[in-house]
């Protein structure tokens, strides 16, 4: 298990009168800095502008009479509104992670905790299944959704995503930590297996739950192959397929992409500015244990 | 719970027994509940559709007709003389070759730097994170109209510099490279994010040490950084060439001009998950597409196992 440490030691360099290095590599990394969050200033003071500013040469660099006739343009588009699209990916989003949340936990403790038959076979052959790239399944698992008839439903996005390979990997890795002394103490108490998992497992087991959270959810929110091709009825569209009816127009409402393209960004941009520190660590934990 | 009555037993005999089976029944139950579900979901979503896209790939299979006559390695032939697929799996190659040296060799040094860098450690890391968390589709869209060549900002920006200006996603030379620098700022925050954890993790012991017996900065890095960087080195560059060779969003919302389908300008930016696509959902030639699936997935089985064999070796101190 490979935990990401919180507080590096130092590096012991002496205090000297004043560190030009340190200062060049501020501007360095400063610029740098720059150059990520620059696209994301372009794209909100352009939600901003009037649609005559917009294409204003040279570009300026506040909007002069700010507007918010792109924002209310959304609701409005000729293939639905932007708040509803918001509704459908929040809705997806968290159906999707609070189920493989809970299915994650619930495999991770039994191949964690229990003993059976086959167990470890079975576990291999989960990690194994990581392998399999969504090349092979996409086309496999469109022609099963047709014969479902579950194309232009969330039963797609939503079904064969219950269980994840990688959610289970993760917990099961966390709860091995958890002392076999304390649930053999609760069962002695006459506690119930799921009782044990309700007050024990899952209380203990928040740090690996928020990081699998976070990865989970963000994968559902930016999840755009396999909605793209499940789902053509414009009112089931997520965020990501919306804003790919934007893609190469040629009739240019930049405003308008600019606020579309905020929509997807800003309420993870917030939640992640709050909480950066579980959102990093979480992803570079489940990055490094994937 | 078969056992009912032991008559013959004592009366508290009986209880343990009776509560050791209600436990075990309780805990059978437990399993089933948890495990029944989750295998039958990995067979019917994963292993199943696995199965079925490889028989597929041997059958003339097309969307909403049952029939799926086996045409053997037809598929397969006729993919390596699609001069369109050989094209596909070059600019995947291209493309993974432009993102991934660039993204690694960048990553690396922001990650030293940002660990050199004192009390801004934590604010410079939480800024080049940050395109990380944002929706890939949001940004590529953000990104075509940066690099749009009458009003783009980078256009702007080269005019106002007095610079030529460029065509960017218009031209074929210009389209695949601007897409990958693109990745390059989406991604490149997860890497350096891998190898700073991996640099916090280094003892400093090892640096102290290097510095008594004279070695310059320099010199610990090649000897002692790098090395020990190896375990996120590897992660990065398997993760890495596998996300790089599937790549299709950023081409799906960035190649396109006008109405027109995405891998343009003239092909320069199809790749072959972009080809699958088009393939097997425009064209509904699901078995075609599913033999692309299945060589994507050699190559990708292939150069991962190939990877590990060799950076083990090759770094092994």
């Amino acid at each position: 298990m490979t935990t990401v440490t919180t507080a590096p030691p130092k590096l012991s360099v002496p205090r000297k009168k004043f560190n030009w290095q340190r200062l060049l590599l501020w501007i360095f990394l400063g610029l740098g800095a720059i150059f990520m969050v620059a696209p994301f200033y372009w794209t909100i003071i352009t939600s901003f502008k009037s649609p005559a500013e917009v294409s204003q040469f040279p570009p300026t660099w506040w909007p002069a009479d700010p507007t918010l006739e792109h924002w209310i343009g959304l609701t409005e588009l000729r293939f639905g509104s932007f708040a509803m699209f918001f509704r459908n990916s929040v809705f997806v989003s968290f159906t999707v992670t609070a189920l493989v949340l809970l299915t994650s936990t619930m495999c991770g403790y039994v191949f964690a905790k229990h003993k059976f038959v086959g167990r470890d076979a079975l576990f291999i052959g989960i990690l194994a299944m990581m392998m399999i790239p969504f090349n092979i399944s996409i086309i496999p698992l469109y022609a099963m959704m047709v014969d479902f008839g579950w194309t232009n439903s969330y039963w797609p996005l939503i079904i064969p995503s219950l269980y994840s390979p990688f959610g289970i990997f993760l917990m099961r890795q966390f709860i091995q930590s958890i002392p076999d002394e304390l649930l053999d103490a609760a069962r002695i108490d006459g506690a119930s297996e799921f009782g044990i998992f309700f007050r024990i497992v899952i209380p203990l087991s928040t740090a690996a739950l928020s990081a699998l959270a976070i990865f989970t959810f963000i994968a559902q929110w930016d999840d755009f192959l396999w909605p793209l091709v499940i789902i053509d009825e414009a009112r089931l569209y997520t965020i990501p397929l919306a804003l790919s009816r934007f893609r190469g127009r040629t009739t240019m409402d930049v405003g308008g992409l600019a606020a579309a393209s905020m929509v997807a960004v800003i309420p993870v941009l917030i939640v992640y500015l709050f909480a950066q520190r579980r959102f990093i660590e979480g992803i570079a934990m489940t990055g490094i244990k994937g | 719970m078969a056992v009912a009555q032991e008559p013959t037993t004592a009366a508290p005999a009986v209880s343990l027994r009776q509560r050791f089976s209600n436990e075990k029944t309780q805990k059978t139950l437990f399993l089933l509940v948890v495990l029944v579900p989750m295998i039958l979901s990995f067979v019917v979503f994963w292993i199943y559709p696995m199965i079925r896209g490889a028989y597929g790939s041997f059958t003339l299979w097309r969307a909403f007709d049952p029939n799926m006559p086996w045409v053997g390695l037809k598929h397969y032939k006729a993919l390596f003389h699609d001069p369109i697929f050989m094209r596909a799996l070059r600019n995947t190659f291209v493309y993974a070759l432009m993102y991934l040296p660039a993204s690694i060799i960048v990553a690396l040094v922001t990650a030293l730097a940002i660990e050199a860098s004192g009390a801004l450690r934590g604010l410079f890391r939480t800024t080049y994170f940050i395109p990380v968390v944002t929706s890939t589709i949001a940004t590529a869209l953000i990104w075509s109209y940066l690099y749009q060549p009458s009003f783009g900002l980078f256009n702007q920006i080269l005019e106002l510099l007095h610079l030529p200006t460029q065509s960017f996603l218009k031209s074929t030379t210009q389209a695949l490279p601007s897409i990958a620098f693109y990745a390059l700022w989406k991604n490149m925050g997860f890497t350096m994010v891998i190898f700073l954890a991996g640099i916090t993790a280094i003892d400093r012991v090892y640096y102290e040490a290097a510095r008594v017996d004279g070695a310059n900065s320099w010199q610990s890095f090649w000897g002692i950084t790098l090395p020990l960087l190896q375990p996120a080195m590897i992660f990065v560059l398997i993760t890495g060439v596998i996300g790089a060779l599937q790549v299709f969003g950023p081409i799906y919302v960035m190649s396109a001009g006008g109405d027109g389908l995405p891998g343009g300008p003239a092909n320069s930016t199809m790749v072959v998950s972009v080809y699958q696509w088009l393939m097997a959902f425009r064209e509904l030639e699901l078995g075609y597409g599913s033999a692309m699936g299945i060589v994507l997935f050699v190559i990708i089985l292939a150069l991962t196992l190939f990877q590990i064999r060799f950076l083990r070796r090759r770094w092994d101190y």
